[in-house]
């Protein structure tokens, strides 16, 4: 597996786990307060910040798996940790054109509730939905054009 | 699985033809990583126009020794 694809799947695995738990804590608390006394900004702060944490954290880790797989095997990728080919660099583009796609509709749809006047709450929500799918979406792209090729 | 493109080709054969030249052998002269070499191989992967003159200059052949691009049948 390429490293460029170990990383796109931990880009994979982050965007779908951290926003996840992210709803999970916020939409869960709107059954019992409105939306305007959510507290969501802490959370929603703290949920971009571990995404960008744990996406660093898993790319060097896949980078120092490899290496030792490859020696532990004799052979294989290590000398492809950080090289990144004109493959990579097209089925980047694919990925990054479709998540472009998603988050574009995500903005339209936070425009719409801005003309709409909903709550700030409704708002940011629907920008960190529109993002978190849009990653999600690339990284799916990526992940079936390194499998099954273009 | 339908092969994404109709380019085929013959590295393989000329990997073996040449010393038995391994992927990785051959990633590295290209540039590329072992699994970009794999993809070309099985047709997964069309490469671009520079790299496939790369590939023919590490085989020390012409480009449509390399790969080929068989007519549509009718």
């Amino acid at each position: 597996m390429p490293f460029e694809e170990k990383v796109t799947w931990v880009n994979a695995v982050v965007s779908a786990i951290v926003p996840a738990a992210y709803f999970a804590v916020v939409l869960s608390q709107l059954g019992n307060v409105s939306a305007s006394e959510i507290a969501y900004q802490r959370p929603m702060l703290t949920a971009i910040g571990v995404s960008i944490v744990l996406t660093i954290l898993g790319s060097i880790a896949m980078g120092i798996g490899t290496g030792i797989s490859a020696e532990l095997a004799q052979r294989g990728s290590a000398g492809d940790i950080g090289r990144k080919d004109e493959r990579d660099v097209y089925i980047g583009r694919r990925g990054e054109l479709a998540g472009y796609y998603v988050s574009s509709v995500g903005v339209v749809g936070a425009m719409a509730l801005t003309m709409l006047q909903y709550e700030y709450f409704w708002i940011a929500n629907a920008l960190y939905l529109s993002f978190a799918v849009a990653a999600l979406v690339s990284a799916t792209v990526k992940l079936v054009a390194y499998r099954r090729g273009f | 699985m339908v092969k994404p493109t109709s380019v085929t080709n013959s590295i393989r054969t000329l990997r073996f033809a040449n010393g038995e030249m391994t992927q990785a052998e051959l990633a590295d002269k290209v540039g590329v990583t072992r699994q970009t070499v794999i993809a070309i191989e099985q047709g997964r992967y069309s490469p671009s126009l520079e790299m496939a003159f790369q590939i023919a200059k590490v085989f020390g052949v012409p480009i449509d020794e390399v790969f080929q691009y068989p007519k549509e049948e009718s």
